[in-house]
């Protein structure tokens, strides 16, 4: 299969680095960055964008609305 | 797949004041989806409550109003009998509706007032500082049980949900959780039938949702949901109670 | 048009005459103040079972049922008084009633409407205190409903009835009153205004009063931005600034709502000062006195907050002396003694416990003050 786009939004400053996300994701698409944010959270990032599958279980899991999974075009 | 996963629109864009792995984060979402999906933003009155909740009036896109501690039931009542055709309902802590709110949950309930109840169990008091609530599980240490609650001295976990199963005028009542996808899934189908009940004017309902508090759980988040799925829903099963 | 005229509860005297459209009937106290609130257009009432109020309780679940207007009796006064809130909230006209301990208990919803600017009517048919007390009539709530009761710097409007066409008018204007302010309303009476009979005289085709466009009410958002209705007031400053229009709003109230009367003062060289059941009795001791040439007027304050400090000041620059009686032991009287500003120029006797100064008493020591 190509290479997918990033299909992952995630809103830094939300982000509280639950890592609920990255613990539930199957394809392990997620992770830590190693930098802060404003808040002096690690906020997550995407990884590995090939793997993901687009099955939203990282949005079901984001207790901040940070991460939006936008719409194939 | 062509989903879009994106915020509802009854939720602000607003970022929360709750700690990492929250769970009011996660039924905020969820019940803000079941009121886009079922058209009703503009005829929903929501009644907030006192603890980390008490600025939910900041993220929800609905009037909100907000009640003294456990006199939530009440205040949602005096709204409902005099509105009948919106969408009323309370969204409270175990603190709220256990403890200080028990005569006014249980006489909503008695009465069949025609209102939907998120009742949001975490087993702790957040917002003044991780004190023993009505709901923490027997050997948990808290800042006001710090050598673990003992039947004893601090009584059992009350199932309030249980309770209210006993009176006539309570027509669904369901326990979930939002330790895992699946749960949340099923957490947001509940809050949806509840809602569902109200508008076709069946009565009184209520959903309990187990709902991680790692910061006075002392545990990261995942490992708060795990110790949901582990050793709370022992005490609180999850399930329909009642409807 | 058939008109269904309210009856007395228990007892039909038949007493009822219909003259130049207003109807005239023997009522209680309890029954007229119910009767107020539902011309006021009283929309909901909650409330729980306390004597000696409960003949306005069930007159109310009565009334509303005709009326197809809401009643609930809550399982308690701390639920009733939340139950109004939410009502008023939602942009209607609530109200409720309950007794000394009763009110003990809706202190907190009380500041709570007063935070949120919340109109709302209440009614205090005080008994007496302190704790369980007994059923007897008391002025002992007095320092509850004027300085507070509930935390924080709000105040209630507090009107006093000194007779059954009071208790209805009072309480038909409460309303009104609490919507043009936003603030909550109450009248303050006893136990034997509550439970005496008397004449009440209103029009028939009486209609509710003032009613206002409520833009803020909990009703849902159709067709405007949603809002919320709150007293938590987190951001630096800003709970200073919310309390400081308050005061401004109750200046204004004070400026513009102060309510007394005066009876007999023009010349008195001894004024009783009185209000409610005490005003009642003291009118007839002006009477009794002026008759042995004893030179006694009354000044009855109908409005206890907005308390007429002015007028009472005005009067006290006469070099009068002033003798307050209250069913307690002296709690007015603080209020009297702030306007007047000369302690030795105050007399007091009260009762409190349901004990009532009589005629008889407050003449003996009104004489004896004179005759120093």
């Amino acid at each position: 299969m190509a290479k997918k786009k990033n299909t992952i939004k995630i809103d830094k400053e939300r982000c509280k680095g639950c890592s609920l996300c990255i613990g539930i994701c199957p394809q392990g698409v997620l992770g830590l960055s190693d930098e802060v944010n404003k808040k002096g959270h690690r906020y997550v990032v995407v990884k590995h964008p090939e793997k993901c599958t687009r099955c939203g279980l990282c949005f079901i899991m984001c207790p901040d609305c940070s991460i939006e999974i936008p719409g194939e075009e | 797949m062509k989903k879009n996963f994106t915020k509802p629109q009854s939720m602000k864009d607003v970022p929360t004041h709750y700690c990492p792995g929250c769970g009011h984060g996660l039924i905020h979402r969820l019940l803000c989806e079941v009121i886009d999906e079922l058209g009703v933003r503009e005829s929903t009155i929501a009644v907030a409550p006192v603890g980390c909740a008490v600025l939910a009036y900041d993220y929800w896109d609905f009037d909100t109003l907000e009640a003294a501690h456990g006199r939530t039931p009440a205040v949602a009542t005096g709204i409902k009998r005099v509105l009948p055709d919106r969408l009323v309902f309370t969204y409270q802590g175990d603190g709220d509706l256990a403890a200080i709110g028990t005569a006014e949950i249980i006489h909503a309930g008695n009465r069949g007032e025609n209102i939907s109840v998120i009742f949001v169990n975490n087993g702790v008091y957040g917002m003044t500082g991780g004190q023993m609530a009505p709901t923490t599980l027997l050997g948990q240490v808290t800042s006001t049980t710090p050598n673990a609650r003992e039947a004893k001295t601090e009584g059992f976990p009350i199932k309030i949900t249980e309770m209210m199963a006993a009176l006539s005028g309570v027509t669904y009542l369901e326990r979930t959780s939002v330790s895992s996808p699946k749960e949340i899934m099923k957490t947001k189908k509940a809050i949806k039938k509840s809602f569902q009940t109200q508008l076709e004017g069946k009565g009184f309902s209520m959903v309990e949702v187990l709902s991680p508090c790692p910061t006075y759980w002392g545990l990261t988040p995942i490992k708060s949901m795990e110790r949901i799925e582990r050793e709370v829903v022992k005490e609180y099963p999850l399930g329909a109670i009642k409807g | 048009m058939f008109y269904n005229v309210p009856r007395l509860q228990y007892r039909d005297t038949g007493g009822r005459i219909i003259f130049n459209m207003k109807i005239r009937y023997l009522s209680t106290g309890n029954e007229a103040c119910g009767e107020g609130a539902v011309r006021a257009g009283c929309n909901f009432y909650a409330g729980y079972p306390i004597t000696p109020q409960n003949e306005l309780t069930a007159y109310m679940a009565r009334r509303m049922a005709e009326e197809k207007r809401i009643f609930i009796q809550s399982e308690s006064e701390i639920s009733a008084i939340n139950m109004v809130f939410g009502a008023s909230a939602a942009g209607e006209r609530a109200f409720t009633t309950s007794s000394s301990p009763g009110i003990s208990l809706k202190q907190e919803g009380i500041s709570y409407m007063a935070g949120c600017e919340l109109p709302g009517v209440i009614v205090n048919v005080m008994r007496g205190g302190p704790g369980l007390g007994n059923i007897s009539p008391s002025q002992s709530d007095y320092f509850q409903a004027t300085k507070g009761g509930g935390h924080g710097d709000y105040r209630l409007i507090v009107l006093a009835p000194a007779s059954v066409q009071e208790m209805f008018d009072f309480t038909y204007e409460a309303f009104p009153l609490a919507d043009k302010y936003r603030n909550p309303v109450m009248i303050l009476s006893d136990g034997m205004l509550g439970q005496m009979m008397e004449p009440l005289e209103f029009d028939e085709n009486i209609q509710p009063s003032g009613i206002i466009d409520k833009p803020w009410a909990m009703r849902g958002a159709k067709g405007r931005q949603p809002q919320s209705i709150k007293s938590l007031f987190l951001k630096e400053g800003a709970l200073e600034e919310l309390n400081k229009k308050f005061q401004e709003k109750y200046e204004k109230i004070k400026e513009n709502e102060i309510r007394s009367e005066k009876y007999k003062c023009e010349d008195a060289d001894i004024i009783i000062v009185a209000y409610g059941t005490m005003g009642r009795i003291a009118r007839a001791c002006i009477d009794s006195l002026r008759k042995e040439n004893i030179k006694a007027g009354l000044f009855r304050p109908i409005t206890l907050w907005p308390y007429p400090h002015g007028e009472l000041q005005e009067l006290g620059r006469k070099k009068i002396k002033f003798f307050v009686t209250e069913m307690n032991m002296g709690q007015m009287l603080e209020d009297v003694k702030l306007a007047v500003q000369d302690d030795s120029r105050v007399f007091f006797y009260g009762r409190a416990g349901g004990g009532i100064p009589e005629e008889g008493e407050i003449i003996k020591r009104i004489k004896k003050i004179k005759s120093k």
